[in-house]
């Protein structure tokens, strides 16, 4: 099947090794997969703000890079829930429509489409699952706290297969981490005071690595941790199911 | 446009980050309450859906159950009166006072009376009026306004009460042991309740079939001033309408499970006409919910119960407290409803939000909150309600991801700097280092490493 | 145009075309038994702040109630137990100031939530439950429903000036979340199944 690559900008910019290892990731499981060179970014930086309307450029973008493959993987919930929830072109409807349907964030993909069973990857850390809002309540990876609903969880699903590796367990399993888009510079004072609590969770449970399916999350966390020179570390869940820390 | 925005009003509230702390672990043991009750019933979702089903189905007959609910309650002796607006409803309030030569009036807790600024209304044509419920009468002898619809006084800690007591009710200097603040207040009160001849009560449900409303309290405050009063004054809006009374069995299992993790209210007290020889009133108000009803964006934010369920999962909401919010209903539901009264003064509150969605999921009766913060940030924009700074920022970006070219340079320049990277956008483009650092600056780009490792499908 | 006919019309203009009443048949299964009504009923009852005691007859709830409060020389009124103790007749409610006790009768209760249901059939006055220091309920054993939904059912076509369901003694917890029995109303309450 032939899968393009959507690498969100900040994670092309800053967290190159997360886009390898879902690239390789993918390439190990049989896809055919590609990198549209001219992508740029889904929009959603706008649209949260209240700028849906000049989003309009960037959509075509999106649809003439990624209109050709059968799937559209990204390593990242909250802007495949953008895609999902807001892409639109009015020269192709049917194309937009297809890409809504078809573009999938990593750890969806590989439990409902490649339903991987098993991964040949070892990690001999405690790790803190950080459930990012986007993909948790938007693209339902998990059961939502809230819900009086039967547990699941597809993140954990794939953890538990990797060797050697301690899931801990945390008091608030799902409570954002307060970056939020432009919320995390408008709303500085509210959004770093959420993330400081979210990593003490972690680290009171002993976690050594936050690990989640969204870098804007763990980019702001991280930014907090290495501010107060804290010990843990953040790594994307991509690197974990690729083998471990390169 | 406020004085200060929500954000400003946060940034202060979190300056004392322990009192910060302490907020938002008291609203958190609600919500955890909130999910024991509501784990603990199998079919909590089904009933959910049937609440969100019922309230739909009444906002698209309204029109029709209002009339029912005005002809059934005429018919049991109760006298029905309509407000288009606040001071509409206000002056009602005062006539039926004067007409009784009443002076002081007993009120529990209606935060319609406050949507209305009813208090300071009364007050200021010489009626004095006193809250019943303990948390309003706090934030009352405090001369604050409530900071959560259910918990009017969750923003103050013990201390400050004891010393509001000390104050007005002579409680010992020093003591704040709730038990002690609780009973001065009771025998404070209790003489109030004996001595009111008009008591006014907010309206939790309005049965269309029958006529009646019910109130709901866990203090029995309600019910001590209605009864003890020669007249009882009903304060609800227009959406408080049920169609049938067997839809109360529904909601009464939905909403205190959703408020405070409590099975049902202490008290769930239903009004079917006035005792003999007393005089019931219910006041019907508008005040700008027919105009959110003529949103379809919007409408369903009319389904609210207020249980106050958004409030306590609101991440936000527990560390910025219900004044940042500076309106009369704080919290993702505040917000979602403040635009719709004054959406120059509000604009700032559906921004007030990680759009996280915790809200949506944990309203017994569906309104897609979350979802309805990002419609309202594209109406306020599209109203020009925003800093023209940001929207220059903004247009500046829209060009600048729509074209690969363009994105390329940009991308060289922000893996130096967060500065140009797409969440940066605003004038305050320095908040990230504040109290965070930048991601480590990698050698290569994830598409500079792909061009020189893959050669395939270029 | 009067405020009524304006709100009335912008309704009709505003609101959406009519949407359906939702299917409720869920909520009503067939599968009540008394016995486990009553078994949830105390224990909900309990954790919410109620004291339940099973009795034969109403000396043995005189018994209860003369053990667990000190009511020498103070006023009891009662709808039910006219015999023993004073049967409220007056015609300003506020007299009711000073009551200690107060025993009355109830419809039904409630087994998820401990409440009881009353209303005006059993006594006009509106005010006896909520203004004395402390209350006690009397319910027939067999009158226990499983949820509110059934409860409900019980009132559906009944008329009624007043009712009420009541669940505990009156509490409050809007100082830091510190639980309070005895808000404004009752202080406690106890429920008598027979």
């Amino acid at each position: 099947m032939k899968v393009a690559l959507f690498i969100p900008c900040y994670v092309d910019q800053f967290y190159p090794n997360a886009a390898i290892a879902t690239l390789q990731l993918l390439e190990k499981y049989g896809c055919d997969v590609s990198y549209p060179k001219n992508q740029t970014c889904c929009g959603q930086p706008m649209a949260n703000s209240g700028f849906g309307h000049l989003t309009g450029g960037c959509n075509r973008n999106f649809v003439d890079n990624f209109k050709d493959f059968d799937y559209i993987v990204a390593p990242s919930g909250s802007c495949v829930l953008h895609i999902k929830d807001h892409l639109h072109d009015e020269r192709f409807p049917a194309e937009a429509k297809k890409i809504r349907e078809t573009t999938y964030e990593l750890v969806t993909f590989l439990t409902d489409v490649l339903k991987v069973d098993n991964l040949k990857a070892s990690f001999p850390h405690k790790v803190g699952i950080h459930q990012s809002c986007h993909g948790l309540r938007g693209l339902k990876l998990a059961q939502m706290s809230e819900l009086t609903a039967p547990a699941f969880s597809k993140p954990v699903h794939l953890l538990n297969m990797v060797d050697d590796i301690e899931i801990i367990d945390l008091d608030r399993v799902d409570e954002c981490c307060g970056f939020g888009g432009t919320f995390c510079v408008a709303e500085e004072a509210v959004s770093v005071k959420m993330g400081k609590d979210r990593v003490s969770d972690h680290v009171l449970h002993g976690a050594e690595y936050i690990t989640g399916v969204d870098l804007s999350c763990l980019m702001h966390m991280e930014g907090l941790v290495k501010r107060e020179k804290k010990v843990i570390k953040v790594i994307h869940i991509a690197e974990i199911l690729n083998g471990g820390v390169q | 446009m406020k004085v200060a925005d929500h954000a400003e009003r946060a940034k202060v509230f979190n300056e004392d980050e322990k009192r910060v702390d302490w907020h938002d672990e008291t609203l958190w043991f609600v919500r955890h309450k909130r999910d024991l009750a509501t784990h603990g019933i199998p079919e909590w979702e089904e009933l959910r859906e049937a609440g969100s089903q019922i309230k739909n189905h009444t906002l698209s007959n309204l029109n029709q159950y209002l009339q029912d609910f005005e002809k059934n309650a005429l018919a049991k002796g109760t006298v029905i009166h309509w407000a288009s607006d606040a001071k509409e409803h206000n002056e009602i309030v005062l006539e039926l006072l004067k007409k009784h030569q009443i002076t002081e009036m007993v009120k529990s807790k209606s935060m319609l009376t406050e949507e209305c600024h009813l208090n300071p209304f009364l007050e200021a044509n010489g009626i004095e009026v006193i809250d019943s419920d303990l948390g309003e009468r706090i934030v009352q002898l405090a001369g604050e306004a409530p900071s959560h619809i259910v918990l009017p006084c969750i923003h103050k800690k013990k201390e400050e009460i004891g010393e509001l007591f000390h104050i007005h009710l002579g409680t010992p200097k020093g003591n704040a042991d709730p038990q002690l603040l609780t009973e001065a207040a009771r025998q404070s009160l209790r003489n109030t309740f004996l001595t009111r001849r008009a008591a006014l009560t907010g309206v939790n449900f309005a049965v269309a079939e029958t006529g009646e409303f019910v109130v709901c309290t866990n203090e029995g405050n309600a019910d001590m001033g209605a009864h003890l009063a020669d007249i009882h004054i009903a304060s609800m809006g227009i959406e408080k309408i049920i169609p049938q009374r067997k839809h109360l069995g529904v909601f009464l299992r939905l909403l205190t499970r959703s408020a405070t993790g409590q099975p049902i209210t202490t008290y769930s007290s239903h009004f079917a006409g006035p005792a003999a020889g007393k005089e019931l009133h219910i006041i019907l108000v508008d005040n700008g919910r027919t105009r959110q009803l003529a949103r379809p964006d919007f409408r369903n934010s009319l389904k609210c119960i207020r249980c106050s369920a958004c409030f306590n999962t609101c991440p936000v909401y527990r560390r910025s407290g219900g004044h940042s919010y500076d309106s009369v209903i704080a919290g993702p539901i505040g917000s979602i409803l403040a635009p719709n009264w004054d959406m120059k003064k509000n604009a700032d509150l559906p921004f007030a939000s990680t759009l996280c969605g915790s809200c949506t999921n944990v309203c017994p009766v569906k309104i897609d909150i979350h979802e309805q913060l990002y419609k309202w940030r594209q109406v306020i924009v599209k109203e020009g309600f925003v800093d023209p700074k940001k929207a220059i920022a903004m247009q500046v970006m829209a060009k600048t991801l729509a074209s690969p070219t363009l994105y390329r340079i940009a991308g060289k320049a922000a893996r130096t700097t967060l500065k140009y990277a797409p969440f940066m956008v605003n004038n305050k483009f320095n908040a990230w280092y504040l109290q965070r650092d930048m991601p480590e600056v990698p050698k290569s780009s994830f598409g500079e490493w792909y061009s020189k490792n893959r050669t395939n499908n270029d | 145009m009067t405020s009524r006919e304006k709100i009335l019309n912008a309704v009709k203009d505003s609101q959406p075309d009519l949407l359906p009443l939702p299917d409720l048949s869920l909520f009503y299964p067939n599968n009540d038994s008394v016995e486990e009504n009553l078994k949830n009923f105390i224990s909900i009852a309990e954790r919410i702040g109620a004291k339940v005691y099973q009795v034969q007859n109403h000396s043995e709830i005189m018994t209860h109630l003369k053990e667990d409060l000190d009511l020498e020389g103070k006023r009891i009124v009662s709808a039910e137990l006219d015999a023993i103790v004073d049967e409220y007749t007056g015609t300003d409610n506020h007299d009711l100031a000073d009551v200690e006790l107060m025993i009355l009768p109830v419809h039904f209760g409630v087994a998820e939530n401990g409440a009881c249901w009353l209303d005006d059939e059993l006594y006009q006055e509106r005010l006896l439950p909520f203004i004395p220091q402390h209350l006690a309920f009397i319910i027939k054993k067999e009158n226990i429903v499983a949820t509110m939904h059934q409860a409900y059912e019980l009132i559906a076509d009944k008329s009624y000036g007043f009712g009420a369901f009541i669940a505990g003694p009156s509490k409050t917890a809007d100082i830091e979340q510190s639980l309070v029995l005895g808000a404004h109303g009752p202080r406690s309450l106890r429920v008598f199944v027979v």
